[in-house]
């Protein structure tokens, strides 16, 4: 089985990074097709700006609007009905940890084509910055492997992570890619009109025509 | 065909509607039904942790081009209305569920009976299509018509299986 290799073997030795350049960098990373699913609040927040361009937003985002640490759960529904898409999950460490058992159905399902990508500044950051159990030893990485995920690394910094989003997008999955970010606001909000990206993301599936 | 069971009715109807996703949080009234899609090729069944999870399954699959149905107690509906309000109902995803009724009819434990009570209110206050199944002969006009009525409309719908259809869960005193 591929796994990646030199990343950091804790979550205390990946630079903290930034949410939007982050965004940015996984989206230039695509071919074109792939489907991406945002988590609540700032992780989709970022995506959206990340995603406009003069040729408007790309169609294969999804963006929640609560179902909090429902990301994975939806990404992998869309990896399980179109295998030969690759999907990507974009979490927070607070969602995520809502939805531990996420990761073991992932792993037990083991879908090829989809892709984990954990946000985590270790705060509930649009609440106010409390604490989440990440800020207080718990390790998502670690977590994800022992729940079966054997591909799951930190990204050391921005370099290492484009390597690894290259390298997941192009060999088999599932992956999990844990990046740190910063507390940096982020850079749009997301127009809330759930109807109306659920309908933009079924065109850009294939799905509506 | 009329010899048929409630869970081999329900198997047949959701075949017919392309229905082959089902994740399922266990239940022991509903293990027929569970052991008779795991047993069908044509459906990828598996069990999650949290109905919740399902759900958000459910609903990616959905807006990729699969159908999905998913299965639990009465106890385990109880945990969705938030994913329901803020995801099912608002996206117009047409999640659909299959419900096993417990807390009436003979229940024996209060918690149950309890938690019971909540699940209509939580259904008819989201305006969430509901039918409580109690006859045999009922099971696939209901289940058909539903399922067409969820996708043409792009609502969910909830199969609340009653132990008069069931049988239920027995407490021998």
């Amino acid at each position: 089985m591929a796994s990646f290799t030199n990343q950091p073997v804790t979550r205390d030795q990946a630079k903290v990074m930034n949410r939007y350049d982050i965004s940015k960098r996984m989206l230039t990373h695509l071919h074109h097709d792939e489907a991406v699913i945002g988590g609540i609040g700032y992780s989709n927040f970022d995506l959206w700006a990340a995603s406009a361009n003069p040729n408007g937003r790309r169609q294969q985002n999804f963006y929640m609007l609560g179902s909090m640490g429902l990301a994975v759960p939806i990404a992998l529904g869309v990896a399980l009905a179109q295998p030969h898409r690759r999907t990507i999950a974009l979490e927070g460490d607070g969602s995520i940890l809502m939805q531990l058992g996420a990761l073991g159905t992932v792993a037990a399902r083991a879908p090829k084509n989809l892709i984990v990508i954990i946000l985590d500044n270790g705060a509930y950051q649009i609440t106010g910055g409390q604490k989440t159990l990440t800020d207080q030893g718990v390790d998502l990485v670690a977590v994800a492997r022992a729940s079966g995920l054997e591909q799951s690394a930190w990204a050391a910094d921005e370099s290492a992570f484009e390597e690894m989003i290259d390298r997941a997008l192009k060999q088999d999955g599932p992956w999990l890619i844990g990046c740190r970010i910063d507390n940096n606001k982020p850079v749009d909000t997301t127009e809330r009109d759930p109807s109306r990206i659920r309908d933009q993301f079924m065109r850009g599936l294939g799905v509506k025509k | 065909m009329a010899d048929r069971a409630w869970y081999e009715i329900v198997r047949d109807v959701l075949k017919q509607h392309d229905v082959s996703l089902v994740p399922y949080v266990p239940d022991n009234v509903l293990r027929p039904l569970i052991d008779l899609l795991h047993e069908d090729p044509f459906f990828n069944a598996f069990s999650v942790p949290r109905e919740e999870e399902g759900l958000g399954i459910a609903a990616g699959a959905w807006m990729a081009g699969t159908r999905a149905i998913l299965l639990m107690q009465t106890s385990g509906f109880a945990t969705l209305a938030n994913q329901l309000a803020s995801l099912s109902v608002p996206f117009q995803i047409p999640t659909m569920m299959i419900v096993s009724e417990r807390g009436t009819l003979g229940e024996f434990n209060i918690g149950q009976m309890l938690v019971a009570r909540t699940m209509r209110p939580v259904l008819d206050c989201l305006a969430i299509e509901n039918h409580t199944i109690t006859r045999l002969d009922e099971v696939e006009f209901i289940f058909d018509r539903s399922i067409r009525q969820a996708v043409a409309t792009l609502g969910p719908v909830c199969f609340i299986l009653s132990p008069l259809l069931t049988g239920g869960k027995v407490f021998t005193a």
